[in-house]
C-alpha cells in the first residue's frame, strides 16, 4: 500500500469477549516486516482469539487493527491476499493428497501453475516432503501435516503469516524444518506472527509477548525481557528436586520457583545474598543438594514469575 | 466473484465425493434402489385379494357362486373351510382379507325364490381395503344375483330388457390403471430431495466439523465462491440422477412419457435449487454433520414422501394439512412431474406449479447465501 515501512501488523486496543470470559482485553502490539513475533502464554491467554481477529476470520469487541496495510476490522476481506492464517487445529482436507491441498489453496490464492510448480517444489523440498506428493494428507504423520499447512500457507508468497501454535504436537526433526522455513522467509521480508505454548521456542523469535488472561504482561526482545527482569535466577541442583523445593519455597526473597528435571530455578531478588542463605538452609534441613549457582533467566523463569508460579508449562 | 475460484471449490469437492463411498452410494446407488423400491414394492391396486370360504351348503348353486369370486381378478380364493374358527383363524393372521360363509340353506331358499343372504367377514384393519374389498363383493354378489333373475324370467317366458343404463368406461392418463404409472415419476421428487438436501447438509457441516472451514475463510476466496463452488457439483449429480431416474421409469417401468423433456429438466434444476439451498441453510445453522443430516431428513425428505402427493392424494387431505402443503416446494413438483408424465400437459398449462417453485427457489438461494458468513463466532 505504502513506501514508508509501516509495520506489517497493528494490533490496537483489540478487545474481544465471550460469554463470561474477556479473551482479549485492550491488547496492542506491532510486527514489522521481516519479523518473528511471538506470542507465548497458557492456554486461554487469548492467543488463538487474537491471531483470528488478525486474520479477519473474528470481529473484535472494540480496538483496530491493520494487516499489510489493510484494516482488517473494517475490511477483513482486504488482507486477505496477502496474509496466510494457519490455524491451531489442522486446516486442510485429509481425504486429499499433498499435492492436491496446494493447489487447492494456490487456485484460491490465484497462483498460476507455473508458480505453483517451482514454488511447491522448492517448499516441499525445504520442509522434507517431496516424496510425499500424492499421499493422502490423512495419512500423514503430525509433523508432516504442519509442514503441509505450511507450504499451503505459504504457497501464495503472503506478506505476512499468522500461525497458531504451528509446532504443537511435532517431532523434532519436524520442528526444525519448521523454523528453518521460516527463518528463510524473515530473508524474504515476511512478518510472521506466531503463537506457541513451548517457552524454548519463544527464544527462537525477534521479539516476544507474553500474554495472560488477555492482557500483555511484557513485550520486548528475549534478551531485553531477560536482562530486564531485575532478578536473578538461581539454579539448584540436587537428587531430590522435592525436597528441595518443600523446604525452599517458603524461604525469603523468592518470588517463584520451578520444578527441572535436575532441580530447581529460583527467582530471587538479589542472587549473590541468597545463595549462601539457602546453603545455610538446606544443610541444616539435612536436604542434599549438589550446587547453588546462578544462571542465565529463560522465558520460563521470567514467565513463570510473571504469571505465577504453579502453572505447568511445556520446557 | 472469480470464476477460478469457484471452480476450485468445486473440483476439491468432486474429489471428495469421489473419495467418500457413502456420498457415491447415495448418488448412484440410491436413486435405483428408491426407484424398484417404490416401483415394484409400492402396489396400491388390490388384486387376487385371498379370500377364505365356507361352503355350508355345498351345493351346485353355492359353487356357482364361489366360481363367480374365483373369476374376479381381485380375489382368490386361498382355501375352503369347514367350520367358523378355520375362517376366524385366518382372519386373525392375516392368511385372509376376508371370509365369505354360505348359509346351509342356500339352495334351498333360492329354489323358492326367497332372499337369502351370504356373509362377508372383512378385515377392516386397513380401512381402504376394506372399502374396496366390500365394493368388489357386492359388485360380484349383485352379478351373480342378476343371473338368476334373467333365467328365472327366461324359465316364464319372459324377456328381460338388458340393462337399461351402464357405464363405458374410459380411463385417461393412465390407461392400465397400474399403481406404478402413479407412483414412480414422484419418487424423482424424493431422490432429489435426498441428494440436494442430505448431501449438502453433509459438506458444510464437515469443514466445521473437522476445522478445514477455519483455514478456508482465512482466504480470498468469497462467500458466495464457496456456497456456488459446493453446490454445483451436486446440482450436476442431481441432474444427472434426474435423468438416469426419468429412462428407468419410462424404459424399465414403462411409465408413458407425453410431456417435455425441457420442462422436466427445467422443473428439476428449479427443485434442484430449492433442496440445494435449503441443504446449505441447514449446513450453515446446524455446523455439525450428525444435527443436519437429522433436520435436512426431517424437513425434505419426510414432507416430499408424506405431503406432496407422491403417494396421497393432497385432495383427501385435511383441509389444514392441505394448506401446509402449499409451503412445500416438493408438492409442486411432484404436481409437475405426474403432469409431464402422464398427461403430457403443455409447458404453457404448468405456470401454477411452475411459478410457485420458482419462487421458492429464488427465495431459499437468498437466504442460504445471506444465511453464509465468513466469520467465527
Amino acid at each position: 500500500m505504502t513506501d514508508q515501512p509501516q509495520p506489517a501488523i497493528v494490533a490496537d486496543g483489540l478487545t474481544k469477549s465471550f460469554p463470561g470470559v474477556r479473551a482479549v482485553d485492550a491488547l496492542s502490539f506491532d510486527v514489522r516486516a521481516g519479523e518473528i513475533f511471538g506470542l507465548v502464554g497458557p492456554d486461554g491467554a487469548g492467543k488463538t482469539t487474537t491471531l483470528r481477529m488478525l486474520a479477519g476470520i473474528m470481529p473484535p469487541d472494540a480496538g483496530n487493527a491493520t494487516v499489510a496495510g489493510f484494516d482488517v476490522v473494517r475490511n477483513p476481506e482486504g488482507a486477505k491476499h496477502a496474509l496466510s492464517y494457519m490455524p491451531q487445529r489442522f486446516g486442510l482436507y485429509e481425504d486429499l493428497t499433498v499435492d492436491e491441498n496446494i493447489r487447492f489453496y494456490a487456485d484460491l490464492f490465484g497462483v498460476k501453475k507455473a508458480e505453483r510448480r517451482q514454488r511447491s517444489s522448492q517448499l516441499l523440498e525445504a520442509a522434507g516432503m517431496a516424496e510425499f506428493r500424492q499421499r493422502l494428507a490423512g495419512k500423514l504423520s503430525g509433523g508432516m501435516k504442519q509442514k503441509l499447512g505450511l507450504v499451503c500457507a505459504l504457497i501464495h508468497h503472503p506478506k505476512v503469516i499468522l500461525l497458531d501454535e504451528p509446532t504443537t504436537g511435532v517431532d523434532p526433526v519436524s520442528r526444525r524444518d519448521f523454523w528453518r522455513i521460516l527463518y528463510e522467509l524473515i530473508a524474504e521480508g515476511v512478518a510472521i506472527l506466531t503463537s506457541t505454548a513451548y517457552l524454548d521456542e519463544a527464544e527462537r523469535c525477534h521479539r516476544v509477548a507474553l500474554l495472560h488472561q488477555g492482557k500483555l504482561l511484557f513485550c520486548d526482545t528475549p534478551a531485553n525481557l531477560k536482562a530486564g527482569m531485575g532478578k536473578g535466577v538461581l539454579s539448584v541442583t540436587g537428587p531430590e528436586p522435592r525436597s528441595l523445593r518443600s523446604q525452599l519455597e517458603h524461604a525469603d526473597g523468592i518470588s517463584s520457583l520451578v520444578l527441572t528435571g535436575d532441580g530447581l530455578h529460583v527467582v530471587v531478588d538479589d542472587a549473590p545474598r541468597r545463595i549462601p542463605e539457602f546453603e545455610a538452609r538446606l544443610r541444616a534441613a539435612r536436604v542434599s543438594f549438589d550446587a547453588i549457582q546462578q544462571v542465565a533467566p529463560t522465558i520460563e523463569d521470567l514467565f513463570v514469575d510473571a504469571v505465577g508460579s504453579g502453572g505447568s508449562t511445556h520446557a | 466473484m472469480s470464476f477460478n475460484r469457484l471452480l476450485a471449490v468445486a473440483k476439491k469437492e468432486v474429489i471428495q465425493i469421489l473419495r467418500d463411498s457413502r456420498s457415491l452410494f447415495i448418488v448412484v446407488i440410491m436413486p435405483v434402489t428408491l426407484m424398484m423400491l417404490f416401483g415394484y414394492g409400492v402396489n396400491l391396486d388390490l388384486k387376487g385379494l385371498p379370500v377364505y370360504v365356507y361352503d355350508r351348503d355345498g351345493s351346485q348353486q353355492s359353487q356357482d357362486l364361489l366360481k363367480h369370486f374365483q373369476a374376479s381378478k381381485y380375489f382368490t380364493i386361498a382355501r375352503v373351510v369347514n367350520n367358523y374358527p378355520a375362517l376366524t383363524r385366518a382372519l386373525d393372521d392375516g392368511h385372509a382379507k376376508m371370509g365369505i360363509v354360505i348359509p346351509w340353506d342356500f339352495s334351498q331358499r333360492l329354489s323358492e325364490g326367497g332372499p337369502v343372504q351370504v356373509q362377508a367377514l372383512v378385515d377392516a384393519t386397513d380401512d381402504n381395503t376394506a372399502n374396496v374389498l366390500i365394493g368388489y363383493t357386492q359388485a360380484v354378489v349383485q352379478g351373480y344375483s342378476s343371473g338368476i333373475q334373467i333365467a328365472w324370467l327366461r324359465e316364464r317366458g319372459l324377456q328381460i330388457q338388458p340393462s337399461p343404463v351402464s357405464v363405458e368406461t374410459r380411463t385417461w392418463y393412465n390407461e392400465n390403471l397400474e399403481s406404478s404409472a402413479f407412483i414412480v415419476p414422484g419418487v424423482l421428487a424424493l431422490v432429489m430431495s435426498v441428494i440436494g438436501t442430505f448431501l449438502t447438509s453433509l459438506t458444510i457441516a464437515r469443514e466445521w466439523e473437522r476445522g478445514t472451514m477455519e483455514q478456508l475463510i482465512s482466504t480470498p476466496v468469497s462467500a458466495m465462491e464457496i456456497m456456488m463452488g459446493k453446490l454445483a457439483p451436486y446440482f450436476v449429480l442431481g441432474m444427472f440422477d434426474v435423468v438416469i431416474c426419468a429412462l428407468i421409469a419410462i424404459y424399465w417401468f414403462h411409465v408413458p412419457f407425453r410431456g417435455s423433456f425441457l420442462t422436466l429438466l427445467v422443473s428439476s434444476a428449479m427443485f434442484l435449487v430449492v433442496v440445494l439451498s435449503l441443504g446449505f441453510f441447514i449446513s450453515v445453522l446446524a455446523k455439525s454433520q450428525f444435527a443436519a443430516s437429522q433436520i435436512a431428513l426431517l424437513i425434505t425428505f419426510l414432507p416430499a414422501f408424506l405431503l406432496s402427493g407422491f403417494l396421497f392424494a393432497i385432495e383427501q387431505m385435511p383441509v389444514a394439512l392441505q394448506w401446509i402443503t402449499r409451503i412445500l416446494p416438493a408438492r409442486y413438483y411432484v404436481s409437475i412431474l405426474k403432469k409431464i408424465f402422464l398427461k403430457g400437459t403443455p409447458t404453457a398449462l404448468l405456470y401454477a406449479d411452475l411459478v410457485p417453485l420458482a419462487v421458492f427457489a429464488f427465495v431459499l438461494a437468498a437466504l442460504a447465501t445471506r444465511s453464509f458468513h465468513k466469520r467465527l463466532e
